[in-house]
């Protein structure tokens, strides 16, 4: 049989479809194997252009906090947004839309936005890289590298005379210099370095085309330089001191005047600079403020002729007077956001302000949010004309749930769920179960379903028209199965529960991406006196499945009620399908980790550890029956810490309950049972990671718990190319998690980090880069139990004859063979995970998330340690490959096809109902979400199979026999009579 | 009981004398090993040592360290390491010692070599402790310096195992000491034979230890040499690069020799059936037709 119809190499969707069909048409050739003429029907290539289906993929920007509004006059409305996912991104104004969007670096966060002649984006970013982009496509102009040595303050100036064409500069002040670059092809023009460290604060051009440059020198000095725009020449350099000293913030209102405040913060100061004199005023804020007795700040936003000043709850508006007069104008409590004034044509000036109650503005819109959104926390104000002439205004509003809104005429014109972009952790739940289905009441009448197989079947037969193609396309598009809000039978469709860094909680549809409900987690503890609730993770809290079938599973949200590792945490226990909150509480103890345990009680509520920073464990949840659960299975649960600032990994058993609380039965104490101390001086802690909890495992492991480690050198412990390749070295222990025994111990000679590991059953694939061959590489080490190496002969298992279901002790401390091997790997990775499946039998593929974003599947036949150069015919047989020097990347096998996973940190994989398959879960700013199948899907015909032709198959075989028989009757009764 | 400490008006070449009698006499006397593997890339010498030559030793050495004690003529300096041990929750008290020589690489680095071990015999609190641990079914716990030269180092190794994993006819113990240079990064104690879980409460018939110590260095991660990439490229871009193994005859070609032995042997039934009896003849071949899932098309009817 000749298969045909190769796909191209990139596009790997439609070969993987086609290989899914060749899988269930292998299986069927068997089948069919004498009705030839049939089966030729099946092997004609494809005639619709296939597109992922079964793929989810969402684009995001993260938390914005600088936005920048086009002005121009016509065209395209769009927004210049830099968010804190470091993402320089250009928004449709009406639809929210992104036209164009690049994620910079991890660590290259955007300080300041701008745009210059109307068409091009200028941003500087980690203090000294100033890029210019093409507003309308986006794509980069230039990009210049400034030369600092120290970090500090940055900021840049786009002198507003700037024309197109002409070579003007941009003014960029980074690490105590002023640099001059040209606005054509960004190269230095010149530079000025500042004597002692001049942090500037502003930077304006005076009428006569000089640079003006006012900053702190020193805690209580203020200095101004006026330099020549040609050349950067001091022309005028003052500087005054302040007895007081300077709080460093400052707000200018108007070219020659600008307030700050004093080092105690009690004080404001405003500068008047007019006249070529520094003269300092200075008032008490207890004087502006009746009674006023705290600490005061003042708001960073630009006003004209005015500043913010924020004292506790209240926002005090003020207008300088005459370059020394203060007026308030206006007293605003409890304002949640401000925004930069917007100069109007008749030089009136306007600003937004975001209240949550009430506002008293001139112009005053009331909106109504979602109040899972929290309080607004930023706002930007653009202004437009409206049909009469008049001034409308448009707030770009950004929530507490990092999502963006864009409010005008008090409606929310869109929104985007910006939180989506810093997912920390994410579960899985499964859908409802459906309840009475049938045919009819899936398909609309019997009639409709059969016209739908028939319309397959043409279409399969080639009988089909341009009409009916399009209509089976439709069909196909509509899928009405695939966002049903219930259960499927191969388990493909789940929910996706994600944490986001903002403290919310939302559903996923993994059908179309939809959010199913969404939670917001600080406004549960409002009353606890919790001001900063840090999310930490989330967990599967109940699962029904055989008991408690009629009550919904919930989640785990662990937060943390503050910025420190011992702040108290908080427990929320939330409804999977609603996102209805059960519980929520504030603990009395702090978490420092959570285990899940393999206990649940009678309503399948999994029973879970939550051990605090001083090393006692808090059962949860707290209820008798769950005690009674835990108290027999307490001997035999252990605990491990690494802690990698001390160099040390340590074993933990669980003792007697807590004696020094009083009474508490759901506490319990630990003993320190096992311990390993790194020497300090040779090895770092880089890495540690252990295997996924709920792994389901085919095979019989011995060592339960492995506990993989890697230390470096200290002095490898930076950036590669940080050590030569004779003080590097990278130290790899596999640690039994519950004894402290090192199972394996090597060394990696010239070897750095960064290390990413991934444990799964018996073995660890970790990687890391090989100073030596100026390579990365992947090694395997694989963990064989000796004591059961005996049980090889399939008759004694058939006879149970063998010792895999006796309990083993971890204390038995058998002998291991480790077998490892090491192979050059291409790319760098960012993050490593494994394929599960729901029994564990289906082989495993490695998820590699690559540097360029993507997520690349490796078989794990390829890091076999057994591989070698030339295998005997049985090892063959087993599928063990030649050794070669490197892991081949097969384009074929990146899972996300084309797609970037930009900002990629991490990939989840949970197990469908159906062996063969695994769900794929990537996210970073964007989300990706997709199946794989290591082995192929051996088990199950692909979704469009057409089970009317299989149907139609069968009747005509059937008869065909009928008939033969009938005729070879005829015939022999001819014979007979003959 | 073993030791002739309780005697000081003995002098100390007499009590020597007479330890190295009574033991060449009572070798059940006290119970203190050595390892027993000799492998010297592990750092170890010897096998079990007797009794008498490990006795000299103890009496010898002081309880404390002596770091600085250099007793050959090469740059190798002995050093002892003590051993602590903890009943379920009770605090450490010294159980044994063990000494090492300390051998000066060319490169700098410091390895132990000629690890010996004494252990302390049980007092009967230790008994007493030991028996509550074993019908609690606790943990016997062990401590160890993390730095030789200077100990304890930064904090102690630790090692736990229940101790009803221990007790055979004596107590089995097996110390695996993971070292780097100087400094031992853990220690992993247990017994020397399988754990049953459940555990039994058994009590050991000879209240000492049979000890046997492992010392253990990292090892270097091993590289195959370089390949030619020709393995590489020969495979297939799908990855299969396994080639498919020689295969019999009988292999290869079973799909066609079973119909074809089919087709022959049907032949041959009719051949034989025609002669004689050519109505049963039909018969048998009809259901042989059936049968045999119509993949005989030769046995058509040619009756």
């Amino acid at each position: 049989m000749i298969y045909t119809g190769k796909s191209t190499v990139y596009n790997k969707h439609p070969s993987r479809f086609w290989c899914r069909d060749l899988e269930a048409f292998r299986k069927f050739r068997t089948k069919l194997h004498f009705f030839s003429t049939s089966v030729s029907v099946f092997h004609l290539p494809r005639m619709f252009s296939w597109f992922p289906l079964d793929d989810l993929y969402q684009q995001y920007i993260g938390k914005v906090k600088h936005a920048i509004f086009h002005a121009q006059k016509a065209g395209r409305r769009r927004v210049v947004v830099a968010t804190e996912e470091n993402v320089i991104a250009s928004l449709d104004l009406r639809r929210g839309e992104l036209f164009w969007r690049h994620v910079l670096g991890e660590n290259d966060s955007v300080d300041q936005i701008d745009i210059a002649l109307g068409k091009y984006v200028i941003t500087l970013s980690s203090g000294s890289i100033l890029r210019t982009w093409n507003l309308p496509d986006g794509q980069m102009v230039w990009e210049s590298f400034l030369q600092v040595s120290a970090s500090s303050m940055s900021l840049f100036f786009v002198p507003a005379s700037i024309e197109v064409g002409t070579d003007q500069q941009i003014f960029v002040s980074a690490g105590g210099c002023l640099h001059a670059v040209s606005s054509i092809d960004g190269e230095v023009i010149w530079k000025r370095e500042f004597t002692d460290s001049l942090e500037i604060q502003k930077l304006f051009q005076t009428p006569y085309g000089d640079i003006t440059a006012i900053g702190f020198s020193s805690s209580s000095q203020i200095d101004i330089y006026q330099l020549s725009a040609k050349n950067g020449d001091i022309l005028v350099h003052k500087s005054a001191s302040f007895p007081g000293g300077f709080s460093r913030e400052a707000s200018f209102v108007s070219g020659d005047v600008f307030v700050t405040l004093d080092a105690t913060r009690y004080i404001l100061v405003l500068v008047n600079l007019n006249g070529g004199e520094i003269r300092f005023h200075q008032t008490h804020i207890s004087d502006l403020a009746e009674g006023y007795s705290g600490t005061a700040a003042i708001l960073p936003q630009k006003f004209t002729g005015m500043f913010a000043l924020e004292l506790d709850s209240l926002i005090m508006l003020m207008k300088v007077e005459s370059g020394r007069d203060l007026e308030i104008i206006e007293k605003i409590p409890h304002p949640a956001s401000i925004s930069d004034s917007l100069f109007l044509a008749n030089g009136q000036q306007a600003f937004a302000m975001v209240k949550h109650e009430e506002t008293n503005n001139i112009l005053k819109e009331s909106i109504n949010l979602d109040s899972q959104r929290g309080s607004v926390q930023k706002v930007f104000l653009n202004n437009y004309v409206k049909t009469d002439k008049s001034h409308g205004f448009r707030a770009l509003v950004v929530m507490e749930d990092h999502s963006l809104l864009l409010v005008q005429q008090g409606e929310i014109v869109w929104s985007r769920e910006d939180g989506l972009a810093s997912i920390i952790a994410s579960t899985t739940s499964e859908l409802p179960v459906e309840k009475g289905v049938s045919v009819a009441k899936v398909e609309h009448s019997i009639f409709e379903w059969i016209k739908g197989h028939l319309l397959k079947v043409k279409g399969t037969l080639m009988l089909a028209n341009a009409e009916d193609l399009a209509a089976i396309q439709r069909m196909r598009l509509k899928s009405f199965e695939k966002t049903k809000m219930t259960r499927d039978h191969n388990g493909f469709r789940k929910l996706l529960v994600v944490l986001t860094r903002a403290g919310k909680v939302l559903a996923l549809h993994t059908g179309d991406g939809r959010i199913v409900w969404s939670l917001l987690l600080s406004p549960l503890h409002s009353s606890d006196s919790c001001q900063h609730l840090i999310p930490v993770d989330i967990y599967q809290w109940q699962v029904p499945h055989h008991h408690a079938m009629d009550e919904n599973p919930s989640v785990l949200v662990i937060s943390r009620c503050g910025l420190h590792s011992d702040a108290p945490g908080v427990i929320s226990i939330v409804d999977s399908y609603s996102g209805k909150v059960f519980s929520s509480s504030k603990l009395s103890h702090s978490v420092l980790q959570v285990m899940p345990l393999p206990l649940t009680d009678s309503t399948e509520q999994r029973l879970h550890i939550i051990i605090d920073d001083n090393k006692k464990a808090h059962l949860y949840p707290r209820t008798p029956e769950s005690i009674n659960i835990f108290r027999p299975e307490l001997p035999n649960t252990y605990w491990y810490s690494v802690e990698a600032v001390k160099g040390a990994i340590k074993g933990y058993s669980f003792r007697g309950n807590c004696i020094d609380t009083d009474e508490d039965d759901y506490c319990f104490d630990t003993r320190e049972l096992w311990s390993i101390i790194f020497p300090s001086d040779s090895e770092k802690i880089t890495g540690a990671t252990t295997r996924k909890y709920n792994e389901v495992r085919f095979i019989i492991v011995h060592i339960q718990n492995m506990l993989f480690v890697a230390t470096v050198s200290p002095r490898a412990a930076g950036n590669i190319g940080s050590a030569t390749p004779e003080e590097a070295y990278l130290v790899v222990y596999l640690i039994d998690a519950v004894t402290g025994r090192i199972i394996h111990r090597v060394t990696h000679l010239g070897a750095q980090g960064p290390i990413h590991a991934v444990v799964s059953e018996n073995w660890v694939v970790y990687h890391y880069f090989n100073l030596r061959a100026h390579k990365y590489e992947m090694s395997v080490v694989e963990v064989n139990d000796q004591s059961r190496q005996d049980n090889k002969s399939i008759w004694k298992l058939l006879l149970g004859k063998h010792n895999l279901t006796s309990p083993v002790s971890a204390f038995s401390q058998p002998e291991v063979t480790v077998k490892s091997q090491s192979y050059f790997f291409t790319h760098s990775v960012k993050t490593m995970a494994v394929t599960s499946t729901a029994k564990g039998i289906t082989s495993k593929q490695l998820l590699i998330g690559t540097i360029g974003d993507q997520v690349l599947a490796l078989d794990k036949r390829y890091l076999d340690p057994r591989r070698t150069p030339d295998p005997s015919p049985s090892e063959r047989e087993e599928g063990i490959i030649p050794l070669t020097d490197s892991l081949p990347i097969i384009p074929q096998s990146y899972v996300t096809h084309s797609l970037q996973v930009e900002g990629l940190r991490g990939i989840a994989t949970m197990p469908a109902k159906l062996e063969s398959t695994s769900l794929v879960f990537a996210y970073g700013v964007d989300l990706f979400f997709t199946r794989v199948a290591p082995s192929r899907t051996y088990d199950s015909l692909t979704e469009d199979f057409s089970y009317a032709l299989l149907l139609i198959t069968i009747v005509v075989l059937v008869a065909s026999i009928f008939v033969t028989w009938a005729l070879s009757e005829k015939k022999e009764l001819e014979e007979k009579w003959r | 009981m073993r030791r002739s400490r309780g005697s000081p008006a003995v002098g100390r070449r007499l009590a020597l004398l007479v330890v190295l009698s009574l033991h060449l006499m009572l070798s059940s006397a006290f119970q203190s090993d050595e390892l027993i593997q000799d492998d010297e890339e592990f750092g170890l010498e010897g096998g079990r040592i007797p009794d008498r030559e490990i006795s000299t030793p103890v009496r010898a050495a002081p309880r404390v360290k002596t770091s600085g004690d250099v007793s050959s003529p090469t740059d190798a300096k002995s050093v002892q390491i003590t051993l602590e041990h903890a009943f379920g929750d009770s605090d450490f008290s010294p159980a044994g010692i063990f000494t090492a020589r300390l051998k000066s690489s060319n490169h700098g680095g410091q390895t132990l070599t000629k690890l010996r071990f004494r252990r302390d015999a049980l007092t009967d609190l230790e008994k007493k402790a030991f028996e509550r641990i074993l019908r609690n079914d606790d943990f016997y716990t062990i401590r160890l310096p993390s730095n030789v030269l200077n100990p304890p180092g930064r904090e102690y190794v630790i090692s736990s195992v229940r101790a009803r994993c221990l007790p055979r006819e004596s107590l089995d113990e097996h110390f695996v000491i993971n070292m780097e240079g100087v400094n031992i990064l853990s220690v992993t104690y247990g017994s020397t034979r399988m754990c049953q879980y459940p555990r039994l409460l058994e009590y050991p018939t000879k209240w000492v230890f049979n000890s046997r110590t492992v010392l253990k260095s990292g090892e270097l991660a091993q590289r195959r040499p370089t390949f030619a990439e020709e393995v590489l490229a020969a495979e297939s871009a799908e990855g299969e690069g396994v080639k498919p193994p020689e295969k019999s005859f009988w292999a290869k070609y079973w799909m066609y020799l079973i119909p074809l032995g089919l087709i022959v042997m049907n032949a041959i039934t009719q051949a034989m059936n025609l002669p004689e009896e050519p109505a049963a003849g039909q018969t048998a071949s009809q259901t042989q037709q059936q049968g045999a899932q119509r993949a005989p098309s030769a046995a058509t009817r040619r009756r």
